[in-house]
């Protein structure tokens, strides 16, 4: 790997040879726990080495001790900056497995949730992406929009950034007057702003030659690394979950999935842009659908599965058989069919996936998460090589890795 | 959705014979098995089929089953059709004193990290695979954690034991 690179310099000259750069783990421009050992040819990257595993939670195997509500807050910590997708996908695994037919309200509130989450987390990655490209000044006009996603999170289920938001089922509560309003407030003042971000990056001359090329990936090799989500998408492949196997009745709802062309940094940020405009339409369509359920659903924010849901406080305090299936729940004794089943939700960076294997007990005999990020950060290596030190940085970046989902 | 469960079944008992076994479709996957050694045949044929193609990986893992002699590990592929749209899972099973399976790197890039992520946690040795070796443990680990012999919980706690989640015992 050295003493070949440069051959116009003097023989035995220190240009000459490769240096080893150890990026990582607790690198400050590398946003989470991530090692790098780079080979570096002055400013350029020859090679690198990535080491996976600092916060290692074993959640697989915790997972098979634990019940099925016990699991929730394990997902809520996979990719902590869109919670609400992993909490649902895994209830929605749940209710496969259980047999649970969801009310159409439920659908549509779930579908504002994750479609919240999903402008939290590209609002974060694109922000980021221009931080490292050296404009700050975009990440402080968004991060301010997603404090408002966090006050909607937390008038909905009481916590921000771990949510364990909802039950099998459904949620714990119905979204609150002021959840309400403050989600009205966000699809009204949002748009402004992610105009302005737009403005001050999209066909700006900085980030446009920091960004274009940088990190492409072909569309077969996207493929190939198994990459989904935004990433593959901006490679040219139009694979979205939301669209091939919908969910939570996401057939219902009119949008468009935007592809890039040559998955570059630039692409990618371009494909995360249109996604938050499209979420922000599915959104106010969810509202509207919402607004047009009349008569006895109009109010209606679970399925009607005692066996599964919690019954409700006050319940609990004043009848027996509530307090009996409170603690039948609490304590897991709820019964599960034996089953096999893989269901995925297109999460914030690709598709997310619950391997899920019962055997009839009150744990999962096997629970496996297909996180995205692990799958494509293997890719990284490829995306980089040839590359400046400093557009390694901005890959990365522009990858959307959350160290939470990587190492699980 | 032009490619239904019965034709991928078809077409695989016609190239595969008895060699591919136990179809069943939980939840609408069309699940089956084949012997670890064709574990690479299948998923080339699978892959280069003009009808089947089934050209992306998405998912690769392994289960401990701890009771079934022989074929205590089970190493599970999810396959995705991208074009039909279409999702199977393919098994093999394998014996736990000699868990080597054929890797499947040379036709997917991403079963790099999921190969060695599955050999991490249950100890199944790809055998070809250009870099197996620890991912998420430490390397200095000298066992497979994801295993059922090893307990999550303190073994001296009587009230954490099997029958306390529904697994034997006589509280059911």
């Amino acid at each position: 790997m050295s003493d070949v690179q440069n051959i116009l310099l003097p023989e035995g000259s220190i240009e000459k040879k490769t240096i080893t750069l150890n990026v990582g783990p607790t690198h400050p421009a590398t946003h989470g726990v991530f090692q790098n050992i780079m080979e570096m040819d002055g400013e350029r990257v020859m090679s690198a080495e990535s080491t996976v595993g600092y916060i290692h939670r074993a959640f697989e195997k915790l997972a098979e001790r634990r019940p099925l509500y016990q699991i929730t807050p394990i997902t809520d910590r996979l990719n902590y900056c869109s919670s609400p997708i992993n909490n649902i996908g895994w209830h929605l695994t749940c209710e496969k497995l259980l047999g649970i037919q969801t009310p159409k309200r439920v659908d549509y509130l779930r579908v504002i949730l994750m479609e919240l989450a999903r402008i939290a987390d590209h609002l974060i990655c694109n922000s980021i992406v221009g931080v490292d490209t050296g404009a700050f000044s975009g990440f402080v006009y968004l991060m301010e929009y997603r404090e408002l996603i966090y006050e909607i999170y937390e008038e909905i289920c009481g916590s921000r950034l771990t949510t364990n938001i909802g039950r099998i089922g459904g949620f714990e509560r119905n979204f609150t007057p002021v959840a309400w309003q403050k989600l009205k407030k966000f699809i009204a003042e949002y748009p402004k702003a992610l105009k302005e971000f737009e403005n001050l990056f999209t066909r700006n001359r900085i980030f446009m030659d920091r960004t274009i090329g940088c990190g492409p990936i072909s569309a077969e090799r996207a493929l190939n690394y198994g990459f989904t989500g935004p990433n593959l998408r901006a490679a040219g492949v139009d694979y979205d979950v939301r669209v091939h196997s919908p969910y939570s009745s996401y057939e219902d709802f009119d949008f468009i999935v935007p592809v890039g062309t040559t998955g570059d940094t630039y692409d990618r940020y371009l494909v995360r842009n249109v996604e938050m405009w499209q979420s922000l339409s599915i959104i106010e369509q969810a509202v509207q659908k919402i607004e047009n359920i009349k008569g006895a659903d109009a109010e209606v924010y679970h399925a009607n599965v005692p066996e599964y849901y919690l019954p409700a406080k006050q319940d609990v305090y004043s009848s027996m058989e509530a307090l009996i299936w409170h603690f039948k729940i609490i304590m897991g004794e709820i019964e599960m069919p034996k089953g096999e089943l893989y269901h995925s939700v297109e999460g914030a960076n690709g598709e997310l996936g619950y391997y899920f294997i019962s055997d009839g007990g009150r744990t999962p005999y096997r629970l496996h998460f297909r996180r995205p990020c692990f799958i494509y950060y293997q890719a990284y290596e490829e995306l980089i090589k040839g590359s400046m030190l400093s557009d390694a940085i901005v890959v990365m970046s522009s990858l959307n890795l959350i160290a939470g989902e990587l190492d699980a | 959705m032009s490619l239904t469960n019965e034709q991928i079944q078809l077409k695989l008992q016609e190239k595969f014979g008895e060699q591919v076994s136990n179809f069943s479709e939980p939840f609408g996957m069309l699940t089956f098995e084949a012997p670890k050694e064709q574990n690479l045949k299948v998923l080339q044929f699978l892959y280069d089929d003009e009808e089947l193609k089934f050209r992306f990986l998405t998912d690769l893992q392994a289960v401990h089953y701890p009771n079934d002699k022989g074929r205590e590990l089970a190493v599970v592929y999810h396959l995705h059709n991208l074009v039909d749209n279409v999702r199977i899972r393919f098994k093999v099973f394998t014996n736990i004193n000699t868990p080597d399976v054929f890797t499947a790197t040379q036709l997917f890039a991403t079963a790099n990290w999921m190969e060695r992520e599955t050999y991490d946690f249950f100890g199944v040795n790809f055998v070809g695979h250009p870099n197996l070796k620890r991912i998420l443990n430490v390397d200095e680990m000298d066992y497979f954690p994801m295993r059922k012999e090893f307990p999550l919980e303190d073994q001296t706690r009587i009230d954490k034991d099997d029958e306390m989640f529904g697994r034997g015992g006589s509280i059911n």
